[in-house]
């Protein structure tokens, strides 16, 4: 059995810090949630302000499909895209199965609901709050978007953390779509798979122990940033 | 703030690469489906350098079951498929999905069980006496429970053993539907015997308190071979460069390389190209 603190204390001593490929496995992590998460983001705010905004015929059922994919499993995810993009699905002709691609594509799947839906009950409940103003003030609800948007901002940086927790942290879509390819596709997640399959407990801890930090870091600055923004606009 | 926050994204994505970037770097490439053991013993870290500087071609490894692998390969996924399954092979070939099976080499399988050893069989050689013995007194078995070449092999050697394993197994036979990797953590953790390969075992770091119970029996031989995808079912297979990985890996020089594959001074595969039997 390896000992935990053992584990521990020699955490620093065990991560590949001298590697390029660990750094490799860093970037690529960061550039594929970042990638998914920005561009789930940028559909997914004004949708998700559409929703809370707009009225027609079947929206609170809409409503009620997109927070239950907040909780779609990952694995369901993957085998969806990964249906898709196989050779033998519809859009196999463009071989991006097993590229970083096609993880961006399963991960943008999986932020893309809670983005929307997050997005959505924030601005519902500053629209309930401030709708007697906007409209007084001659805006009618679809130019009223980008003033709630605006005015919501420091929330909705918790629904894209929200997103980028889920996708930094997500192995069970990449390790389908991406088959966890050396130098191509291995992420911190699925090299802590496999490394864990190895039988490699100290190193598949350390770079989880990476994992958190950066995941740390990440929220840090978020909120630094959006505590810094909120002090300047007063 | 939100066009900021959008901004910062497109220009977190711009500085960290365009997506398609490293895809047109690295245009001369080719997919393996593979199995987690020729990945997680560390021969493909040892031998495709060798070949990807000698020929200029990158190879891509998707590590499988042997069966998760054959299926990547029926759905047009994957160039070259490497795995070690002779049966679930030739049903490939049959299907047209290759046209040729080329043996590559060989390692052995062992069953590895506690140190305390309960089924008392450790240092036996008679893998289908050990079996029945660990049926008949319920000792927990992990099987990989992932139709990879291990466990067809594992299966196989039960019907060896002249056990049916549909009508005897309970609660001490556990399916985990995981690599070779995970059924050695776990058959760890539960004190029970499991199959393995012989080059993940050796290559393994959490033995804790496992140890080779059963080797050296025949009936426990693992034979890997190599397909090219048929170009004829998929176009978008690249016939050329996967060939030339084939045709590198039974030729002199790579069955040489593969023999020198060694961890803790222990030969893992056993190159064996010209065996006709193979």
């Amino acid at each position: 059995m390896v000992d935990s603190t053992m584990m521990l204390s020699s955490l620093w001593d065990l991560l590949p810090v001298r590697d390029p490929a660990f750094f490799d496995i860093i970037l690529l992590s960061l550039k594929v949630t970042l990638t998914a998460v920005g561009a789930a983001g940028l559909i997914g705010l004004p949708v998700g302000a559409a929703l809370a905004l707009g009225r027609f015929p079947g929206r609170p059922i809409l409503i009620v499909i997109i927070n239950a994919f907040m909780g779609l499993p990952p694995v369901v995810a993957g085998l969806a895209v990964f249906l898709l993009l196989s050779r033998s699905g519809p859009l196999g002709q463009f071989g991006l199965l097993f590229s970083p691609a096609a993880m961006m594509v399963a991960q943008f799947g999986l932020v893309l609901p809670i983005i929307i839906a997050l997005s959505r009950q924030t601005i519902e409940d500053l629209w309930l709050e401030y709708r007697e103003q906007l409209t007084s003030m001659g805006a009618g609800r679809l130019r009223a978007i980008p003033t709630l948007l605006w005015d919501a901002r420091f929330s909705l940086v918790t629904s894209l953390l929200a997103g980028l927790g889920r996708a930094f942290a997500e192995v069970g879509a990449i390790l389908i779509v991406g088959g966890n390819v050396a130098g191509f596709t291995r992420t911190m997640t699925t090299a802590i798979a496999l490394e864990t399959s190895k039988g490699d407990l100290p190193l598949a801890l350390g770079l989880g122990a990476v994992l958190m930090a950066l995941t740390l870091v990440i929220n840090a600055l978020a909120f630094a940033v959006s505590r810094l923004g909120a002090r300047f606009a007063g | 703030m939100l066009r900021r926050l959008i901004t910062t994204a497109v220009f977190a994505a711009a500085v960290l690469g365009p997506v398609t970037g490293p895809v047109q770097a690295e245009d001369r490439f080719i997919t393996v489906a593979s199995t987690t053991s020729t990945q997680d013993s560390g021969l493909f870290g040892y031998i495709l350098p060798i070949f990807e500087a000698k020929t200029g071609i990158k190879v891509k490894v998707v590590a499988q079951g042997t069966g998760q692998a054959l299926d990547t390969g029926r759905r047009g996924d994957a160039d070259v498929v490497f795995v070690h399954a002779r049966a679930a092979e030739l049903k490939f070939l049959g299907e047209g999905f290759s046209t040729k099976r080329s043996p590559v080499m060989y390692n052995d399988f062992v069953v590895v069980g506690p140190k305390s050893d309960p089924a008392g069989i450790a240092g036996s050689k008679d893998v289908a006496a050990a079996l029945k013995t660990i049926a008949e007194k319920k000792i927990p078995f992990v099987s990989r429970g992932d139709k990879s070449g291990t466990h067809m092999a594992e299966l196989a050697l039960w019907k060896v053993a002249g056990l049916d394993l549909a009508s005897i197994r309970g609660e001490w036979y556990r399916e985990i539907g995981q690599g070779m990797g995970a059924t050695l953590n776990t058959a760890g953790a539960m004190l029970g015997y499991a199959l393995s390969d012989r080059a993940t075992w050796i290559a393994f770091k959490n033995k804790g308190d496992l140890q080779i119970a059963v080797e050296g029996d025949k009936r426990l031989f693992n034979q890997y071979g190599v397909m090219l995808v048929n170009p004829a079912k998929f176009p978008s297979v690249k016939a050329a460069d996967g060939q030339a990985f084939i045709d590198w890996l039974v030729s002199a020089e790579g069955q040489k390389v593969i023999s020198e594959y060694k961890i803790e001074g222990q030969q893992l595969f056993f190159p064996n190209a010209n065996d006709p039997n193979g």
